[in-house]
């Protein structure tokens, strides 16, 4: 049967409902468990093995070898794409996805995210004699 | 009354994407129509030349922001067929099941695009707002609402837990509810149904000569459907409809796709039923031996095809993207013809275009005869230059004021 208004319904129920929309920047909204926001990077567990830079589709990795056994990474947040390709290249999982999505930032400068590494293992006394 | 060309584009607000289209009116008629591409090109498949293919799947799932799913299936199916690879059928049903929902999201998006084109926003908003339930299921299966990045070589990279499955099946009843509304709104509103007839009309025949693809071919009575025809993925597992109309215009297309939504929950509900235990990935090597592939996919605008050429290293020599716009295009000239000026919006709406997926190189022939040759970039910058001179815009005097501003 064809009838005009036959959203008309729908429109004025929607009158009483609760609003589908969110109020964002008061209401927060949180992302799935699986959501790949921000990378994290766990200095203590980098290998140096250099795979994630490999794999970032736009290099935007860069891990630097600063002493024995220690690495700094270094992300520029404007080029990452967010696909978390260098968590699953990582062996040792020294890069997790973190929730963290509100990135959005005045300066650029800013957007350059320096993880620094562990300071070194303090040196072992000398054997006592 | 003599004939006159209106420009539509590249930059108009009838247009989601900057495209050219000049139409030649007579009054308020259509005569016939002429279009332009090429003004979203970005060079992505020399870029895939110069990355790996775990880099070069990221880059090809960005070709399009709403079909990502396909083209980084198309494009992997490719490459596992060079190196040999059988991926697990757990990871072949995960894909199948990102692609349903997937062609869920697009279809639904194009409800409410084609509502706001027509100056139905209600439907835009209503349908838009049932888009969200599948986003955010997409959101929970992937991580991601766009660009789910659930591909990798050999495999998928997460899998699906059962809690996530029964949500799955919960979704699908919400969205069979609310599309099964929707058909009765296109059925029955007697508004949508005079706008739309008629609109766009394009016969069988032409259809099928100027190579459409997908709903738009469908609604014409086509009965053409890679998942069927040539079964990829985990489509051969289960029983599906493809959907066809005999309307031939725009209302056609609008009834192809809301029954295939109708399709797709069917299918969802198979593949949940169906899925085997087992790993989700298999080993993939970094370098892909020498060989190509070519690869055909059911992309929720169409077929979509992806040619791959490997040399043995971990860069592809070659990749070729053939979106399934760029095949529906050469219909939408058919279909403007004999139309009003007023329905170009929703004519070129109705192949849910989406032209930045389209763009690739092309090289326009003069047949006229007129010059043609190669410039290089800095030849091409000079003779710009020279050009504004001559209108009277010296870019050096405009420099030198920038740079004085800049230091005062």
């Amino acid at each position: 049967m064809i009838k005009p208004g036959k959203m008309l319904r729908e429109v004025l129920t929607s009158f009483f409902q609760k609003p589908a929309t969110v109020l964002y920047p008061y209401v927060k909204v949180l992302m799935p468990d699986r959501f790949r926001g921000k990378i994290r990077f766990l200095a203590t567990l980098c290998i140096g093995c250099k795979l994630c830079m490999r794999d970032c589709p736009t290099n935007c990795i860069t891990i630097t070898k600063v002493g024995d056994k220690r690495f700094q990474a270094e992300f520029d947040l404007d080029q990452c794409i967010y696909c978390a390709q260098c968590v699953d290249s990582c062996p040792k999982k020294a890069l997790e996805s973190t929730a963290d999505y509100e990135l959005a930032q005045l300066q650029r400068n800013k957007l350059k995210m320096i993880y620094h590494a562990e300071p070194p293992p303090p040196q072992a006394a000398a054997p006592i004699e | 009354m003599a004939n006159f060309k209106i420009p539509i584009g590249p930059q108009h607000p009838a247009l989601k994407e900057p495209e050219s289209f000049t139409i030649t009116l007579n009054g308020e008629t259509i005569i016939e129509m002429d279009m332009r591409l090429g003004y979203n090109h970005r060079g992505i498949e020399k870029a895939c030349e110069e990355r790996s293919y775990i880099q070069a799947m990221y880059l090809v799932e960005r070709v399009c922001g709403i079909c990502s799913h396909s083209h980084s299936t198309c494009f992997i199916q490719a490459v596992e067929e060079i190196a040999g690879l059988a991926i697990p059928a757990r990871a072949q049903y995960i894909r199948t099941i990102i692609a349903e929902l997937e062609r869920i999201h697009s279809h639904l998006l194009w409800l409410g695009v084609a509502g706001h084109e027509i100056g139905f926003d209600t439907l835009l908003m209503y349908s838009w707002r049932d888009r969200e339930v599948v986003m955010d299921t997409l959101a929970a299966l992937t991580g991601n609402r766009v660009n789910y990045g659930i591909n990798t070589i050999g495999g998928v990279r997460r899998d699906i837990s059962k809690e996530h499955l029964a949500g799955l099946l919960k979704t699908m009843d919400i969205l069979e509810e609310r599309t099964k509304y929707y058909i009765e709104v296109a059925s029955e509103e007697i508004t949508l149904i005079q706008r739309l007839s008629g609109v766009g009309f394009i016969s069988h025949e032409d259809t099928v000569m100027l190579g459409a693809v997908g709903p738009t071919a469908r609604a014409s009575g086509v009965d053409r459907d890679i998942r069927r025809d040539d079964p990829y993925l985990a489509y051969k597992d289960i029983e599906f409809q493809v959907i066809t109309d005999t309307h031939n215009d725009v209302y056609g297309r609008t009834l192809v796709r809301v029954g295939e939504l109708m399709q797709c929950y069917s299918m969802i509900r198979q593949l949940v039923a169906k899925i085997p235990e087992g790993p989700v990935t298999v080993k993939a090597p970094r370098k892909i031996p020498a060989g190509e592939a070519f690869s055909r996919y059911e992309a929720p605008r169409g077929e979509d095809v992806h040619y791959v050429k490997a040399n043995g290293t971990d860069k592809a020599e070659r990749v070729k993207i053939r979106a399934p716009t760029l095949a529906n295009l050469q219909s939408v000239a058919r279909m403007m013809e004999n139309n009003r000026l007023a329905d170009v919006p929703i004519i070129i709406a109705a192949i849910d275009p989406c032209f930045s997926c389209t763009d690739r190189m092309i090289r326009i022939n003069d047949t006229a005869g007129r010059r043609k040759e190669t410039i290089s970039w800095q030849a091409l910058r000079t003779h710009s230059l020279e050009w504004y001179r001559k209108q009277g815009v010296d870019f050096k005097d405009l420099n030198a004021k920038m740079r004085q501003r800049m230091k005062a």
